[in-house]
């Protein structure tokens, strides 16, 4: 509990509790002036509620934080702001109809009266912009501009408030690792001209990359804090998790069959009718995993929509076992044992009202045993909902709770547990481990590789790359709606996929052209 | 021939215009409640008690404005129920917009009895001041609307108040993150948007007429509503389309076409509305975050 | 993440059913204490008013039989809203959809001149509903492909239906100064309760005489409406498409994902409400007016909604929901000749809707409060 001159922040025996949570418990986090300083954990381990409570959005239940070696008593996002701490959110704060110049300025407006000084608001944006190289079109609408823009525009947003601290959550989730260089680069001008940087992380990689020193949190408790240069990958693994992680899954080489799933040129639109599929083709053998790399964004979901029969395939075929089922509907589909595990669990995945007897027999709940003549048989139900609780070691509380009192992970092996149930002979895996716990990520990927194994084909959608290199048998990157390349996962590595999913192509002596 | 005539004739234009004025207030209330986030289907109930108060109020001292001032606070009145229950204890705005309406419809004619004595319609009262052109008349109440439309659009995209309000309807936890008080906002638009109701309600039954009669709102706010969603939330073409449905009623009202009954002429707005409504002018998508209660910290 | 089992099971279940009743009961209390206020207003004792409301409206055995004749149109109108409401939909329309029905029944009532009872009767009743169903299905339509705002549209169509049937419908059909069709054909009149002593049938039994009290304005339309209650649960809660209703009406998305098509079931939902809101016009046709008569929807539409969410729109408690209301509206008269305004009673429902939406917060805040206790 040091009030050294060097410290900017210092947050001491910090508690949160949330309904059925104890997010924070007696954590202690401190920022010397000036560093990077990367806080990791799991999903679920407390970084962003910390951060949460340092901004003022949570009221912390006990503890105390000093700034720049004063107390400070933080109400609101406006008292942080006072105070000079800035976040970057990892969901951005950006309202999309607004320009970027109206969103960087919201709240703190240059104006006279309730006028608004329209011509000064684009000149301070400018000015920053310009100072510290962060490019942005002030006039553009946040609807229209690229995910690294807004990025950039929420970190103008922090430094037009005259953020000395920067907090930044997950700020690669949604980039390639080109764009995670280009961040890095701003960072490092960042605090070159003074500024104390913290990034919220659970990828190891970009820890040793540019952090000076590690806090690691591990369920809701600070575990230790580290120098960047003291430690490797997998000693912050070890801290993460609490013992020896494998970060490598194990599995035998693939036994691939016959083909089973194939799609030809296919055309699909989003929602605003612009091309999002441009003519993808692919092919799924029985006992294979075939992995898709990309950035989400760059038609993945709308990908997945078309295959599951939820959106309108524009031009093209889709077929299971030679069967054409291009026009068959969602329900359908899953008839012909096409089972999906959706890459929005809470959107598309449960109904989060239902319990999970109800929840279990989605999309298959006009079948036998679980129905018949159209009235539901709730006894049998109950039955395969307490088998499969107990297969999957489904936590939460019992049948009769409902799917939104589950966590992420339980919430998963539940979605897992419903599809892998019916036996598929082909299955799509959107983003199967995204917010889920470190036991259940090793659970799910067992679970696949196993059907696998049994013959199963498996086509995997992963902004993770390090999951799609572990699980895949062969890999295709998709850019901008189409397939940029398809390599075998044993002979590439992330450097290769991060450049094909940025759209560069390599040609044959090795030599990227570049974009 | 002659009918086409007559749908083209200048009185008949006028005449939109002030059928149009309720129309035209109460819509651009409903654009303040709805751009900052939330639903206000009450804007029916809102201006029959506005026309209730402004009637009220004309007959006490037999001065018309004093009818305005009535409807004003009434309209705030109103508002501050539906502020309270759906902002404050974040109810199911549809819910609360339609226990107003109840509530309305039940304590105008109960006032009706309990102050007036009467079962259907109030005693004549002093009317708002009106100018006649062309045969129309035209109450004051009429320019107010129409004064209004750029200055409201004025406020939402050129002062700092309207973009915040912009921005709570649209992502509210964004506005929080930087220090702009969601909730609060969110109270004072659904207030002024009952203001504004209540003032459409007092030229119902003061500026267009001299009395009040039950049940005279007769779906004027529902309409308003659609000229809002016609408009895609915006004053000039909630403007637009208040005038359209007020020249519809004008045409209703003075025009005799020869193979349609008179009796379903009146539906025509209703029946124009949801031909709007199934999407033959396009799509009309409300401000993002319309609807949902914001809780802080649930991002 | 430290988690805590919130184990949920039966008892839980029944635990939530009680708080809703007791949500309901507590926001019916506070709104009379409320409407004690007004009662106040019109110089008249809150005590006499209440007074004359408890025994208008149970106050004697005809008087408990009218008090349920009044809640027949309230429990189908209640359950107009509450179906769809389970699959997401907020159908406002009841109103149109009621007046369609008793149109429709009305004017079968009188058309047919030689038809036997037996076939006469249900027949009116089913071309009703089918005329309420076609009006609540067409909004459930425009909303399931175009995406078209059911409030909205809804009441539009209340409007337009009031121009067809009132305006426009009564005045062609009418033979009399009454703002009325027709008188219905005997073959087509639903039974009536004070008809039974002389029935042929009916009048066999024992305890016929009972109903001799010729105030007594309970009819056939009542059993119907418990059974059409009845019907609309075991669709909900025991079949597949009851399933998918609730599946759509908590997340549309989910339920689409899973095969379901939320646009079948918004179509189905609101065919079935405005189905059942037609038989409340049907019976009010055919039951109390004995016509389609201008004024018969007395704002039962709307009345519905506050039924349907004192009822957590559940189709069992809409019944008591619709006999609460009911049992206010009949005493509503009485309480007219006590010299209250009966418009007091529509007062007192709109703060029953005020506070039952709000204090669904309570709930929120109740379970909040007993997870974090789950913690420590």
């Amino acid at each position: 509990m040091s009030r050294e001159e060097n410290y900017i922040l210092e947050m001491n025996n910090i508690t949160k509790l949330f309904p059925g949570v104890k997010a924070n418990d007696n954590v202690n986090f401190s920022v010397k002036k000036g560093e990077i300083h990367a806080l990791v954990g799991e999903n679920g381990a407390g970084k962003t509620t910390l951060m949460k409570v340092l901004y003022g959005l949570y009221d912390k239940d006990n503890g105390e934080i000093f700034y720049n070696g004063e107390k400070v008593n933080l109400k609101g996002p406006q008292d942080a702001i006072d105070l000079g701490i800035g976040m970057v959110h990892q969901h951005f704060m950006l309202v999309d109809p607004l320009t970027v110049t109206e969103n960087i300025v919201l709240g703190n407006e240059p104006r006279s009266g309730i006028i608004l000084n329209q011509k000064k608001a684009k000149d301070k944006v400018k000015e920053i912009s310009e100072k510290y190289g962060l490019y942005v079109d002030p006039e553009a609408e946040i609807r229209d501009i690229s995910v690294g823009m807004q990025q950039r525009a929420e970190i103008i947003k922090t430094l037009y408030r005259g953020a000395e601290l920067l907090i930044f959550d997950e700020p690669t989730a949604v980039l390639t690792p080109q764009e995670i260089d280009e961040l890095f680069e701003i960072f490092k001008s960042l605090k070159e001209q003074g500024k104390t940087i913290v990034f919220i992380t659970h990828k190891l990689q970009e820890v040793k990359a540019i952090s000076d020193r590690i806090t690691v949190l591990r369920n809701g408790k600070s575990v230790d804090t580290v120098d960047t240069e003291d430690v490797t990958e997998e000693d912050v693994a070890e801290l993460m998790v609490g013992r020896q992680v494998l970060l490598e899954v194990e599995k035998t080489e693939a036994n691939p069959g016959k083909k089973i799933f194939e799609v030809n040129n296919l055309k699909v639109s989003d929602n605003r009718d612009i091309p999002a599929v441009r003519g993808v083709s692919l092919t799924v053998r029985k006992g294979e995993i075939l992995g898709i790399a990309g950035v989400e964004g760059n038609g993945q979901t709308e990908l997945v929509e078309a295959l599951t029969g939820i959106r309108k395939i524009e031009s093209g075929k889709v077929k299971v076992r030679d069967k054409d089922i291009t026009k068959f509907d969602a329900r359908e589909i899953k008839r012909e044992s096409v089972a999906h595990i959706p890459e929005d669990r809470q959107k598309r995945g449960l109904i989060m009202d239902f319990n999970l007897q109800e929840n279990v027999i989605l999309g298959y709940h006009d079948l036998e045993p679980f129905s018949r003549n159209g009235i539901m048989k709730y006894n049998n139900i109950a039955d395969y909902t307490q088998k499969l609780i107990d297969e999957f070691d489904i936590r939460g509380g019992g049948m009769e709770a409902k799917a939104k009192n589950l966590s992420g992970g339980n919430q998963q092996k539940l979605i897992v547990a419903r599809e892998f149930s019916q036996d598929p002979e082909f299955l799509i895996a959107s983003q199967p481990t995204r917010g889920v716990d470190v036991g259940s990520i090793e659970f799910i990927h067992k679970q696949i590789i196993e059907r696998r194994d049994n013959g199963a084909g498996v086509l995997l959608l992963s902004a993770d790359l390090s999951e799609v290199l572990s699980l895949s048998d062969r890999i295709a990157v998709i850019f901008e709606g189409e397939i940029v390349d398809v390599l075998d996962a044993s002979e590439t590595d992330e450097r290769e996929l991060g450049k094909l999913m940025t759209g560069s192509t390599i040609d044959a002596g090795g030599e990227d052209s570049g974009k | 021939m002659d009918t086409i005539k007559e749908m083209l004739s200048l009185s008949l234009i006028l005449a939109s215009f002030r059928f149009a004025t309720p129309l035209i207030l109460a819509a651009l209330g409903g654009i303040f409640s709805e751009r900052s986030g939330v639903i206000n289907i009450a804007l029916e109930g809102m201006m029959l008690f506005g026309a209730f108060a402004a009637a009220y109020g004309s007959s006490i001292n037999g001065n018309p404005w004093t009818g305005v001032l009535f409807a004003i606070i009434a309209g705030l009145m109103f508002g501050a129920i539906h502020a309270l229950v759906c902002v404050v204890f974040k109810a199911d705005q549809i819910v609360v917009g339609t226990g107003i309406n109840i509530f309305a419809t039940g304590l105008t004619i109960f006032l009706l009895q309990v102050l007036f004595n009467v079962k259907g319609t109030s005693p004549m009262v002093a009317r708002l001041p009106f100018m006649r052109i062309f045969d129309v008349r035209f109450s004051v109440l009429t320019y107010v609307a129409l004064i209004l439309v750029p200055i409201v659009w004025y406020f939402f995209f050129k002062t700092s108040w309207g973009l915040r309000i912009r921005s709570i309807g649209e992502h509210p936890a964004a506005a929080d993150t930087l220090g702009v008080k969601v909730n609060r906002w969110r109270f004072i638009s659904v207030l002024m948007s009952g203001v504004l109701a209540g003032l459409a309600g007092a030229h119902l039954s003061i500026g267009d007429g001299s009395a009040f009669v039950r049940e005279m709102s007769a779906g004027r706010g529902f309409i308003a509503l659609a000229a809002m969603i016609f408009g895609k939330w915006h004053p000039v073409g909630a403007f637009g389309a208040a005038m359209l449905f007020g020249y519809a009623e004008a045409v209703a009202v003075r025009v005799d076409f020869p193979f349609i009954p008179s009796e379903l002429i009146s539906a025509i707005p209703y029946i124009l509305t949801i031909v709007i409504l199934a999407g033959f002018f396009g799509k009309s998508t409300p401000p993002a975050a319309d609807g949902e209660p914001y809780t802080k910290g649930e991002n | 993440m430290l988690e805590v089992k919130i184990v949920e099971n039966r008892w839980d279940h029944i635990k939530s059913m009680m708080t809703n009743f007791g949500i309901s009961l507590l926001s019916i209390v506070v709104a009379l204490i409320f409407g004690i206020f007004f009662i106040l207003l019109t110089d008249q004792s809150p005590v006499t008013a209440y007074q004359a409301l408890y025994h208008g409206a149970f106050g004697s055995f005809s008087n408990i039989l009218n008090t349920l004749w009044r809640s027949t149109p309230l429990i189908l109108t209640g359950l107009a809203f509450a179906l769809p409401f389970r699959a997401g939909l907020i159908n406002i329309g009841a109103e149109g959809q009621l007046l369609m029905g008793g149109f429709a029944a009305g004017v079968a009532g009188y058309v047919f001149t030689s038809l036997p009872g037996f076939i006469h009767l249900p027949l009116a009743i089913l071309i009703g509903m089918l005329a309420g169903a076609l009006w609540g299905g067409l909004p459930g339509l425009l909303k399931a492909k175009f995406g078209s705002n059911e409030v909205i549209t809804t009441i539009m169509l209340n409007h337009i239906a009031i121009a067809l049937t009132i305006n426009y419908g009564i005045n062609k059909l009418r033979t009399s100064s009454r703002m009325a069709t027709p008188e219905i054909e005997p073959s087509a009149a639903l039974l009536r309760f004070k008809e039974i002593p002389k029935h042929p049938i009916w009048g066999k039994l024992p305890f016929a005489d009972i109903f001799t009290n010729p105030g007594i304005r309970l009819h056939m339309n009542f059993v119907l409406a418990i059974i059409a209650a009845i019907i609309l649960w075991y669709i909900l809660f025991k079949t597949t498409l009851g399933y998918e209703m609730r599946a759509v009406g908590f997340n549309s998305d989910g339920a689409e994902y899973g095969g379901i098509k939320p646009g079948k079931s918004m179509f189905i939902t609101m065919f079935l409400g405005g189905a059942v809101a037609g038989l409340a016009g049907a019976g009010e046709a055919l039951g109390t007016h004995l016509s389609f008569m201008s004024g018969m929807d007395a704002g039962y539409g709307f009345t519905g909604i506050a039924v349907a969410l004192i009822g957590q729109t559940h189709p069992i408690g809409v019944i008591f929901g619709g006999l609460l209301f009911g049992a206010l509206n009949q005493g509503g008269l009485e309480m007219q000749f006590a010299g209250v305004p009966s418009e007091i009673v529509n007062i007192i429902q709109a703060l029953v809707i005020f506070f039952v939406a709000s204090l669904q917060i309570l709930k929120m805040y109740l379970r909040k409060r007993k997870e974090k206790e789950g913690v420590e």
